[in-house]
């Protein structure tokens, strides 16, 4: 892949070309004491000198030294929300005599741009991808969405406090899922991205933005910050044989002092940006003439969610706490060929008890009854 | 399919503030459509008429907090075909079950200059500790939008869409910041059930639990968590004894700090 340089200086004219193509820039903006996904319209949006300390249930916006526009690690948002929206009427209806009429919703206006897309990110959206417009039943309005979204990626520049992508082996260089990838590069009194392109619309686009071949010292001093980023993680996982421990793990006794800590509140779920599930919701006015269904996101962590004739199938916040992290790092890969987490460490940070995926791993190995003390759990 | 009759609506009041009942008439828009489907056959904050009963369906406001209203919600329950409690009073015995946790007879010998004339209840209870109910909508005041599609999935004769998880899950799906992991604000959001569309986080204030407890609450672990962030035991006592206070969530952790 050929790599260039944008100057800092010239980032504006990718925004304004974008806009000027009739994106909607999607991007981290600074709202509510946090770095969150929303509409933005210039490289000014951006969380200029802006960064987060993330520990497990803590996140807290600090000031850098610099100005770098991208210098923060993931915030509570995901794309998700935007590929899969928490709240979409799919159709309504009205009355009509003895019968009805469907009425369609409209498309949506304008595609979608995302600025700022790291790496862990992209691989949640293809493992969404592969759930909810790979298999035999498509998604239509994910599947619109996703088609015509343009994606900038950027290389992490630092790990956040609760990141683990590299035990998840889905970061912290972005290897697929962007039109353009960057990587922001502050050396000294320079202030540049390191570009690659990864599809011809990228590459169209660049056309109208003042860039550059890459020098070697360049393309080396970008690669020495994603380097420096993988080998400072905040967060790791052991992932080895753990399909199989989990599978065996039904009985262990840990789930329970998962269960005392965990408040069955949802949060993990929704941060999560590969947790798909939506429930659907039939709603009727007053007059009993119109009609509208719903799609809203859904949760394991709900008693509704495993509702059937005669009740909850998952009644107890253990049972809860047990199927969703079984999903994510087991089940997961036999429904879909990969892990259902890409280590962004959501779930850590927002938990509000601080509940760590990471390290119930490790307490459920240690506490694992039979367990050889020297054959399994972290090398 | 909607039938010729009317079907008759009432709306009781018993201890409370009116808040609920006004929710209704808070209805502008929909109000005229409600009473193109119902009869309003009692409803004092509305109109002086009464229409005698039975009623197909009655909404009760309030808790029962004297031997009185103990006798009169009997009567309600027997007129009414569905009884639908709404808010905090109604479904957790409301502000005024701060009193179950005191001695009322001391308060009655302070604060009334005849005693004798008070005939009140040691402890304000929930409709439901009295006569069966049909459906419980939370809430200090109910929310309006979950009023109405209460009342649209009863005419209609569908299972009303009101959830009983978190708080939480309203402020993600709207796309608030968790006051509490990005300000260290105690919240009662992971506990509280949802229903007002996470009202307070996104005024950058924790949750009050105005709804009540949530589907399955784990009172004690979010306690212990405000404890280890700082927050005192008076606290933790204060921010569980509001309008839910006798809810028994609520109830059993706050006695737990309360020493």
């Amino acid at each position: 892949m050929k790599s260039l340089v944008i100057e800092r200086t010239d980032l504006e004219k990718l925004f304004s070309t974008l806009v000027g193509r009739g994106y909607r820039l999607i991007g981290p903006t600074l709202r509510e004491a946090a770095i969150v996904y929303g509409e933005i319209k210039t490289v000014n949006d951006l969380p200029i000198g802006w960064t987060d300390g993330q520990a497990a249930g803590q996140y807290r916006l600090q000031r850098r030294g610099d100005a770098a526009l991208f210098g923060y690690n993931l915030g509570p948002h995901s794309w998700k929300k935007e590929n899969l929206p928490p709240s979409l009427r799919l159709f309504s209806a009205e009355r009509r005599d003895q019968s009805f009429v469907i009425i369609e919703e409209p498309a949506d206006e304008l595609p979608m741009a995302f600025i700022g897309a790291r790496s862990c990110e992209l691989h949640a959206i293809s493992i969404q991808d592969r759930v909810l417009m790979q298999g035999p039943f498509v998604d239509p309005t994910y599947a619109r969405r996703r088609n015509q979204t343009l994606v900038i990626a950027v290389n992490c520049g630092q790990a956040g406090g609760t990141c683990f992508c590299v035990s998840m082996k889905s970061g912290p260089q972005a290897t697929q899922g962007f039109d353009i990838a960057l990587t922001e590069v502050l050396d000294g009194h320079r202030h540049y991205f390191l570009t690659e392109v990864g599809t011809t619309r990228g590459a169209e686009i660049l056309n109208d933005v003042p860039h550059r071949a890459a020098r070697d010292v360049e393309k080396a001093a970008a690669q020495r910050i994603v380097d420096r980023t993988a080998a400072t993680m905040g967060r790791k996982l052991y992932t080895g044989g753990l399909k199989e421990f989990l599978y065996s793990a039904y009985e262990n006794p840990h789930w329970d002092d998962v269960a005392a800590r965990c408040l069955s509140c949802a949060n993990c779920t929704m941060v999560c940006p590969t947790c798909f599930c939506t429930t659907v919701e039939d709603v009727t006015d007053l007059s009993g003439a119109h009609a509208e269904r719903w799609q809203k996101w859904d949760s394991c962590f709900t008693a509704d969610f495993s509702y059937i004739h005669g009740g909850s199938v998952r009644s107890s916040t253990k049972s809860r706490y047990r199927q969703w992290l079984t999903h994510k790092l087991a089940t997961w890969m036999d429904q879909f060929s990969t892990p259902g987490c890409v280590g962004c460490g959501r779930c850590i940070t927002w938990c509000p008890t601080g509940i760590d995926i990471t390290q119930e791993v490790v307490s459920l190995r240690e506490r694992q009854p039979g367990r050889k003390e020297q054959s399994d759990g972290e090398p | 399919m909607v039938s010729k009759r009317k079907p008759k609506l009432a709306v009781w009041k018993f201890a409370s503030c009116d808040g609920c009942q006004l929710s209704l008439l808070d209805c502008e828009d929909e109000l005229l459509s409600l009473v193109g489907r119902v009869e309003i056959a009692n409803f004092a904050e509305a109109s002086r008429a009464v229409i005698r009963g039975p009623y197909d369906l009655s909404l009760v406001e309030g808790s029962i907090t004297t031997p009185h209203d103990a006798e009169r919600i009997q009567r309600v329950r027997r007129d009414s075909k569905r009884l639908i409690v709404i808010g905090a009073c109604a479904t957790a015995g409301g502000i005024q079950a701060l009193r179950n946790f005191q001695d009322v007879k001391e308060f009655v010998s302070i604060v009334y200059a005849t005693p004798d004339y008070i005939a009140t209840l040691d402890k304000s209870t929930p409709i439901a500790a009295h006569v069966p109910v049909d459906f419980e909508l939370r809430g200090c005041p109910v929310n309006k939008k979950q009023l109405l599609e209460l009342i649209s999935a009863l005419l209609s004769g569908r299972k009303p869409n009101i959830p009983a998880y978190s708080v939480c899950v309203e402020c993600k799906q709207r796309g608030t910041v968790c006051v509490m992991v990005a300000r260290g604000e105690p919240c009662m959001g992971p506990v509280t059930q949802a229903g007002c569309g996470a009202l307070c986080p996104s005024y950058v204030r924790g949750c009050y639990g105005c709804f009540g407890p949530m589907e399955n609450p784990n009172v004690e672990s979010l306690t212990a968590e405000w404890r280890h962030r700082g927050v005192q035991a008076p606290d933790v006592v204060r921010a569980l004894r509001s309008f839910n206070a006798y809810a028994e969530p609520f109830r059993r952790e706050s006695e737990a700090h309360d020493q």
